[in-house]
């Protein structure tokens, strides 16, 4: 007898080796993010669900995650919104129409909007942190009457940083999400709200104990909202954030991610407040 | 069909040889630059015959025992992590190809089949620790499972436990408890003999191979002696009865920061650690840029970039690093996988050269939290 | 045409203020009205005022000469602007400016720090309120101050 021969899991099924994804457009959003979008060479394209990630792989630079941005029921072509903020963001905003990506995944819990249906749905968006709420929205969007009152907070560093305009315009005026926007800093010529983003949670129209609140931004946007949202009477359990940490694999697999017992590639990047809240208040965890 | 043996040299030199007929490389415990390290084997006399070792925070030595013992010493500088968690990897190698594309070539080990001899039950325990870990979730390592498919593993009592170990706490040995194909318990009363016994059908086949002895009552009376007497003298005790409550209500403790005054983050531990499985990616190119390589290479939550975001670090402090380690080793781990991290082989504390004991920073934990609880305690009466 | 103490019980700032005490903090009050563009109060100005915004926005800018005019903050329908007059030297510290049209209840600062002196009850109940909204705006700016999308550190 020889040693027992063990099948060898398929190679396609690798967590680690992306697949190769061809640049079919490029948006400018801002003056420093942009928006692509991925075409699959020769395989599927891939199926998401609103608030997962994608690791993204700039050949010979290196891998990041990003949120996918897109329309969860077109997923081709695949979209990810990105902001040039380090060497592999750099490398990928870069890209021009025609350059190959890799692409692993997709990753991650979601933000499962359908969980306020039959209620109201708040959704609180900082800076860069609306592109992984804009598939939530284009689904909810979708199913407009299945919600009651569908809330958008939406809060940019100034004018010129704000994310789809179209978009917000559009949800607005035909798919009756009321869309509230501040910016932190503007000049004088803007002629909407200034303040930060948490300072519009206090008057929105949403029934605190029949809303399911969607929250994405920077950490501290994200708790100081939690906190504005405790105030109204939203319940822990019925607020959602997306984590963000260091991640290397995306599958559970490379440590990096982890928040006590959570591997935010795998149990995240969304989860609830009510999870959340005892490990984000203390420091360096 | 043989379940129980007795083995003598002889025999054991023939468990090698029909491991090797088998089609295995035999990897085993040798001496080398003063420690005992696991490598390939095809004799008895590769094995380290009459060494045993001491070993105490920041310390390791081998020393002689004055008998023909085998396995006559504790854990080695190395568990068998690395035999099917290399500390690189390649991932894939990529080519740069026309109008900007490029072509991904997954590396596939093709790996032959290993038979580990003398297997600690703690590193045996590790062993079933990291398939759980890189295995037995959605996704799965599968250059792991690959190399961990037709794995062999001979599995050995430990006899001599060291000043740092502390297995019996940790319910993972001294005696090799599942996971193995064949058991040994070496016996040096009387006869220099093994007791081996069968785990698997493939190790009651391999036994069933090699000459019948049976097996007495005082063979077996002699194992369990072995056993005992090896409980008895084990150098540390870890309580984890607490877990994980006593170290999450602890995240706070200004002890993590005593701890980091003497903390070199080295990151010693990680990597002697038969259980941490952290990795980081790095890409290599080649002059030119059109080939690059991924590889996977062990990484370290004491390293700083373990934790960037963006241009910060999320666990900047030593004294949070330290935290994240023990945290999820001892506590995280049981939320995540449902058992401890920790085996109980005690290479952290012989390998720190600073000479921390995670078995005496639990304690000082406890002891903090203790006071704490009993303050609280006052203060509502 | 509805009265002051009407207009200052539906807003939230004075909501759950018996009426007796409306009509005495109606009696520092005047309705106002602001085109836009009109300037509520200037920097370094007497601060005389304390204004309720029924409709419109306020804006409370800063002009620097090496910046240029910044907005800081923007007051809408509900809220309330100014708290310089409770504070010597009661001087306006930043700019508000109708950035649209914008109807007010206008309150003279130093009848309403009479009223305050002569009643505590009433003062204390006011400066609660004021020292709410204060607290609010103070973690704003705060928050503000963060630059919370700006390019990472």
């Amino acid at each position: 007898m020889t040693a027992a021969t063990t099948q060898q899991p398929p190679v396609s099924r690798d967590p680690m080796v992306p697949r190769p994804f061809r640049v079919v457009a490029s948006h400018l959003d801002t003056d420093d993010t942009v928006t692509l979008s991925l075409e699959p060479m020769g395989s599927d394209p891939l199926v998401f669900a609103p608030g997962q990630f994608t690791m993204l792989h700039a050949f010979g630079v290196g891998e990041v995650p990003i949120s996918i941005c897109g329309d969860p029921t077109r997923p081709d072509p695949l979209m990810h919104t990105i902001r040039d903020v380090g060497n592999v963001t750099h490398a990928l905003v870069s890209a021009e129409v025609g350059a190959v990506v890799g692409v692993r995944g997709p990753y991650g819990t979601g933000w499962r909007p359908g969980d306020g249906v039959g209620g109201d749905l708040l959704m609180v968006a900082g800076g860069i942190g609306l592109a992984p709420l804009r598939p939530a929205l284009l689904e909810v969007a979708s199913r407009r009457d299945e919600y009651d009152r569908v809330v958008l907070l939406y809060g940019a560093r100034s004018p010129a940083d704000i994310l789809f305009e179209d978009d917000l315009r559009r949800w607005a005026d035909e798919c009756r999400i009321e869309v509230a926007v501040t910016v932190d800093y503007a000049p004088p010529e803007w002629d909407g709200r200034v303040g930060p983003v948490t300072t519009l949670v206090g008057r929105a129209g949403f029934d605190p104990p029949r809303t399911l609140a969607l929250v994405c931004g920077p950490e501290i946007m994200m708790t100081l909202t939690a906190n504005a949202l405790l105030g109204r009477g939203v319940a822990p359990h019925r607020m959602r954030l997306s984590m963000e940490r260091n991640m290397k694999c995306g599958a559970g697999l490379c440590g990096h991610c982890q928040l006590r017992e959570f591997f935010l590639c795998v149990d995240g990047p969304v989860l609830p407040y009510s999870q959340l809240a005892p490990l984000l208040d203390v420091r360096e965890l | 069909m043989a379940e129980k043996s007795i083995l003598d040299l002889c025999g054991l030199q023939g468990l090698i040889d029909a491991l090797q007929g088998r089609g295995y490389a035999v990897l085993g415990p040798t001496v080398r630059d003063g420690a005992i390290v696991i490598s390939e084997i095809s004799t008895l006399d590769d094995l380290p015959r009459g060494v045993a070792d001491e070993q105490d925070a920041g310390h390791y030595r081998l020393r002689e025992r004055g008998d023909e013992a085998l396995f006559g010493y504790a854990a080695p500088v190395q568990s068998a992590k690395p035999v099917f968690f290399p500390a690189d990897e390649m991932l894939w190698r990529g080519r740069r190809g026309p109008e900007g594309g490029f072509t991904v070539e997954p590396a596939q080990p093709q790996p032959s089949p290993v038979a580990l001899l003398g297997l600690r039950s703690c590193d045996l325990a590790a062993l079933s620790v990291h398939d759980t870990v890189l295995t037995s979730r959605g996704l799965v390592d599968a250059r792991y499972a690959a190399r961990r498919a037709d794995t062999f593993i001979v599995a050995v009592t430990c006899a001599d436990p060291a000043g740092t170990c502390f297995c019996a706490s940790m319910g993972t040995g001294p005696r090799p408890l599942a996971g193995y194909d064949i058991a040994l318990t070496e016996l040096l009363e009387t006869e220099h003999r093994f007791l081996a016994e069968a785990g698997s059908p493939v190790g009651e086949d391999l036994l069933a191979e090699l000459p019948p002895r049976a097996v007495t009552s005082d063979d077996t009376a002699a194992a369990d002696d072995v056993v005992r007497t090896a409980t008895a003298r084990m150098g540390r005790v870890l309580r984890t009865d607490d877990m994980p409550e006593m170290l999450y209500a602890q995240a706070r403790s200004p002890h993590w920061d005593e701890v980091a005054e003497r903390c070199l983050a080295c990151t010693n531990c990680t990597m002697v650690c038969p259980t941490c499985f952290c990795t980081t990616v790095e890409d290599v190119s080649d002059l030119s840029g059109d080939v690059d390589e991924r590889h996977r290479v062990w990484d370290s939550c004491f390293s700083q970039e373990y934790s960037q975001l963006h241009t910060n670090f999320v666990r900047a402090s030593t004294g949070a690093r330290y935290r994240q380690w023990v945290t999820h080793k001892l506590a995280a781990w049981i939320d995540q996988f449902g058992t401890s991290g920790c085996v109980g082989c005690g290479r952290c504390i012989t390998w720190c050269p600073a000479a921390i004991d995670i078995t005496a920073e639990v304690d000082a934990l406890r002891a903090a939290s203790q006071q704490t609880a009993g303050g609280q305690h006052a203060q509502h009466h | 045409m509805r009265s002051i103490t009407e207009l200052l019980h539906d807003s939230p700032f004075f909501a759950g203020l018996p009426d007796p005490v409306l009509e005495q903090l109606a009696g520092c009050a005047r309705t106002a009205r602001f085109a836009e563009g009109q300037m509520l109060f200037s920097a370094g100005q007497p601060a005389n005022d304390f204004y309720l915004v029924r409709h419109g926005r306020v804006a409370i800018e800063l002009h620097n000469p090496s910046r240029g005019t910044i907005t800081l903050d923007t007051v809408h329908d509900g809220d309330v602007v100014g708290w310089s007059w409770l504070v010597p030297p009661y001087l306006w510290t930043f700019d508000a400016r109708a950035a649209a049209d914008t109807s007010a209840v206008e309150f003279d600062g130093a009848c309403l720090r009479g009223k305050c002196d002569a009643d505590p009850a009433l003062g204390y109940a006011l400066m609660r309120r004021v020292s709410h909204v204060m607290y609010e705006r103070l973690q704003a700016a705060r928050v503000q101050m963060l630059d919370m999308y700006g390019a990472p550190m």
